[in-house]
């Protein structure tokens, strides 16, 4: 943690000349200690899953606990051994991807569309793609159900895919608007006057300028998948989602299973906050309004 | 062989009436400059020859083909943008190569084009860099070649030199001048700088409101504006006008003072540039209000009848606030307009 | 002509796929709740009020969005206060911060699941301090609060950093003079932040405090990782009304609670922090 470079930008804020020296220094005190302690509030939590996940299944329900993991691996074997794991992490898998594809497939254009033209029925499509999150988007799954068992598509991946796209939707078109946005219509225009045509001029122009940011939003699309629980608990049954297989199955698992799976859960999250992180305030900025 | 002609173009955007019916001859290898306060139109102009916009009525021509409905890259022209719009995930280099690039040269081709204008602009050095790692005055480098590059008909510029300090664009100008007279290539140049436009200008054209006031070159649009709105736009500090009426035929009555002009109506307008004044007896009566001693000349503004009234005067004549002054206009810089129409008598 | 084409061309999958995925089903939501077979009827709901879990149900999860939301947006404050003050270290903070963002309330829900489980760290904690003899049973059917309050920890765990975001991104919008005209014209730093910021950060609060009520309501997993259905939600019961005892109107009736709830509680945020026209930045 960084907390000791902070003090200079503290001071830097407290060099009022009122300001005397020792109630400077007690304030930057406080200050770091904040910093300090909301750190730990969200470290923490996540430390004790992990050394949970990282014990035996014996430690796991000992009492009272040790807190450092004796780096025992039972409880991931247990885990990923246990029946239908293996297939709920590749369906959670395969469902996240198919989101991030149709999202950005459906989101990206639209985006594009409102970033760079004004056209009648702007203001509604805005509205329709703003209102979807408005609303408690899992509920959708309901009447999908019943829509999806006709067409076939229940139980399936694309259908859940289908439901979580609706999530992210809003998500992708929000954010690439913001990406082209900020990518000046002269760059566009310049290609086009040095010989391009509209779609050559995105290509080889905006494209490369916008991709580490497409990537991120894709990204941010395959976390919204992978996280959603109720679409998945209500349209899978023999194609379970991790998040799905555990929660339908949190009142029989035994604990270091529910630990192991919430390790599962949480690690490629913060790998991909991790891999965002540049974009979230420009992400969930622009994506708020 | 390429002389731009636009033909009664009007844009509107909206209910707003962006242009009206512009008309405009630029000959082949004439460097044209619009000029206007913002808003005027100016700019919209350019974009149409550009083909950036579509205009609502009229025809544009370059090189005697008809290009309205034309992509941008059928027409035969370069822009230089505002921003440069360099584009930065491009070495410069491959910028100035982008559009030989599009036109599928050979390799030497390229290369050769890259590094003659590159030269010409004074920046084979920065070749390897990126836009980021340019100043604005190189960016600035990099969009000229990379317009020049192209070795169009005609090259567009629109307020490239805007973005620029107060220096560089000083260097620029001088350049960009010697440049593009070199380069023997039609010029279309948006500006709102009128010193821009007067250095480099072989004609300007004087915008307002969607029209076009005066087009003609920049002594010409100095010394004869053709409407009050040239004249109260062009020159620091602009023209002086009162309000004149007919004490005879031909003799007009001026804040007092009795000046012979043209024989019409019952009203003009009476002009005439602060420098193109004297102080001799027999002239308006000025009471002096601020004295700006600017180096070489002494920048007074008084008023006459009422009215604000600048003179510029030798820097060593001795004026102060509340001085009486008499300036007698000299001969045959007096200019005359309508006051109703704006159009000079 | 195709250039006055090509916007539509480009909004129409979305907007295809958003009315077949989005709109219908909320119109079928409707449906569900208020017909039967035979025709129109109002069983549905009257089933689902009827039922014992109901009232306890809408009550939790409100009381549990009244709790959790002012809370997270303290601290998000806070936070995002702290964010914008740093300037050494301040995207490591900033990164660490935000990590709950990536979480699921599942996740968030096992957790704290460690911690309050009774072979857990919170029990560890307390039998090393010699507080207490043996572990405790805190998440247990009898201590429905003890279960709610573990909730409320394990939402504002994961839940404040989305508040936070939004909130750091909106107070990057707002000049740094404005600030800099409140310290030359006298006012402390309290005043600044109540007097200028707080007003130029509504349309940021607004848009935090709607998405963040909203899943409020939505609050599902983590109930049952923490407290399996002793403490019903709307949404978990939702679920079990579709899922366990399959009477999809009954659990459509549910949803279309949840739905006007969100829908009020939206409309209630976009008046009470309406910014008036012109005061926008």
């Amino acid at each position: 943690m960084s907390a000791s470079a902070e003090p200079d930008a503290v001071l830097a804020r407290n060099s009022v000349p009122r300001t005397v020296e020792g109630a400077g220094s007690a304030r930057r005190f406080l200050f770091v200690s904040a910093v300090i302690v909301i750190c730990a509030w969200v470290l923490v939590p996540i430390y004790l899953l992990l050394v949970n996940t990282l014990s035996s299944p014996q430690e796991v329900t000992s009492f009272p606990k040790s807190f450092v993991p004796s780096f025992d691996f039972g409880s991931i074997q247990f885990f990923v051994s246990f029946a239908g794991v293996a297939k709920a992490l590749w369906n959670s898998i395969l469902v996240a991807i198919l989101t991030m594809a149709m999202s950005l497939a459906l989101g990206a254009p639209a985006g594009y569309a409102l970033s760079r033209f004004e056209f009648a029925g702007k203001e509604v499509f805005r509205m329709l793609v703003v209102m979807t999150r408005a609303f408690p988007l899992p509920l959708l799954a309901l009447p999908l159900a019943i829509f999806f068992i006709r067409t076939g598509l229940d139980d399936t991946a694309i259908g859940l895919a289908l439901v979580h796209t609706v999530l992210a939707i809003p998500f992708a078109a929000l954010i690439t608007f913001s990406l082209f946005s900020g990518i000046p219509l002269e760059f566009e225009e310049a290609a086009w006057t040095l010989g391009c045509t509209r779609w050559q001029a995105f290509y080889k122009v905006v494209l490369p300028l916008v991709l580490p940011g497409i990537a991120a939003s894709a990204v941010f699309a395959f976390i919204i998948s992978w996280n959603e629980v109720f679409a998945a608990a209500v349209l899978t049954i023999e194609n379970r989602t991790l998040p799905a297989f555990l929660v339908q199955n949190l009142n029989v698992s035994p604990l270091h299973l529910k630990f192991a799976g919430g390790a599962a859960m949480v690690i490629p999250a913060l790998v991909f906050i991790f891999a965002v992180r540049k974009y979230l305030f420009a992400m969930w900025g622009i994506a708020s309004r | 062989m390429a002389e731009i002609v636009i033909k009664n173009v009007a844009k509107s955007f909206g209910a707003f009436q962006a242009l009206h019916s512009i008309d405009l001859n630029i000959s082949d290898q004439e460097f044209m400059v619009l000029l206007g306060p913002s808003g005027c139109g100016k700019t919209t102009l350019l974009r149409i020859v550009a083909g950036l916009e579509t205009p609502s009525a009229g025809e544009v021509w370059i090189g005697g083909r008809r290009v309205d409905r034309l992509p941008p890259r059928e027409r035969g022209i370069a822009m230089v943008f505002q921003n440069y719009a360099v584009f930065p995930h491009l070495t410069v280099f491959e910028n100035i190569a982008f559009g030989l690039r599009m036109q599928k040269l050979s390799r030497q081709v390229i290369d050769e084009r890259v590094r003659r204008t590159a030269a010409l602009m004074h920046i084979e050095q920065l070749l390897k860099r990126y836009s980021g790692q340019l100043s604005g005055g190189q960016r600035q480098r990099v969009a000229v070649a990379r317009a020049l590059a192209m070795e169009p008909d005609v090259i567009l510029m629109d307020e490239p030199l805007s973005n620029l300090d107060a220096l560089l664009r000083l260097e620029m100008r001088a350049e960009l001048k010697g440049v593009l007279d070199a380069s023997q290539t039609t010029t279309l140049y948006v500006t709102h700088d009128q010193v821009e436009a007067m250095s480099l200008a072989d004609r300007i054209a004087v915008m307002n409101e969607g029209r076009i006031v005066q087009a003609s070159t920049p002594v010409e649009i100095y010394r004869n504006p053709a409407a009050h709105f040239v004249g109260s736009f062009i020159g620091n500090p602009p023209m002086n006008f009162i309000p004149a009426t007919p004490v005879a035929p031909g003799e007009w009555d001026v804040a007092g003072l009795r000046l012979s002009g043209p024989q019409a109506g019952d009203s003009l307008e009476f002009a005439i540039r602060p420098e193109d004044l004297d102080v001799a007896p027999g002239g308006l009566e000025a009471v002096v209000r601020v004295v700006e001693p600017l180096g070489p000349h002494t920048l007074v503004t008084t008023e006459v009848g009422g009215r604000l009234f600048r003179a510029v005067l030798e820097s060593d004549m001795p004026v102060a606030p509340g001085d009486e002054l008499s300036l007698v206009p000299k001969e045959g810089r007096v200019r005359w307009f309508d006051p109703g129409t704006g159009q000079v008598v | 002509m195709p250039r006055k084409a090509l916007p539509y061309l480009l909004i129409l999958p979305a907007t295809i796929f958003l009315l077949v995925f989005f709109a219908y089903p909320f119109v079928q939501i409707g449906v569900l709740a208020i017909t039967g077979p035979d025709g129109l009827t109002l069983q549905h709901i009257q089933t689902m009020a009827g039922h014992w879990k109901f009232k306890s149900a809408l009550g939790w999860t409100v009381l549990l969005a009244v709790v959790v939301v002012p809370i997270q947006l303290v601290m998000a404050l806070s936070m995002a206060s702290i964010v914008t003050r740093l300037k050494a270290g301040r995207n490591t903070v900033l990164y660490i911060f935000s990590i709950p963002l990536g979480l699921s309330d599942l996740a968030a829900g096992i957790v704290w699941l460690a911690i309050f489980e009774q072979s857990g760290f919170l029990n560890s904690i307390l039998w090393n301090l010699g507080l207490i003899e043996r572990p405790i049973l805190f998440l247990g059917y009898q201590s429905v609060w003890v279960i709610f309050l573990a909730v409320v920890l394990a939402e504002v765990w994961r839940a404040t950093a989305i508040v936070m975001v939004i909130l750091v991104s909106g107070m990057g919008l707002i000049p740094k003079e404005f600030d800099e005209a409140g310290q030359v014209f006298g006012a402390s730093a309290w005043q600044r932040f109540y007097k200028i910021t707080l007003p130029l950060l509504r349309p940021s609060l607004q848009s935090a405090l709607i998405l963040r009520t909203l899943s409020a309501f939505e609050v599902f997993a983590v109930v049952i990782a923490l407290g399996g259905t002793t403490m019903p939600v709307l949404m978990g019961e939702t679920f079990q009304w579709q899922f366990n005892l399959q009477d999809r109107n009954v659990a459509a009736a549910y949803a279309l609670v949840i739905l006007t709830i969100s829908i009020a509680s939206t409309l209630f945020f976009l008046r009470a922090l309406r910014v008036p026209k012109g005061a926008t930045l």
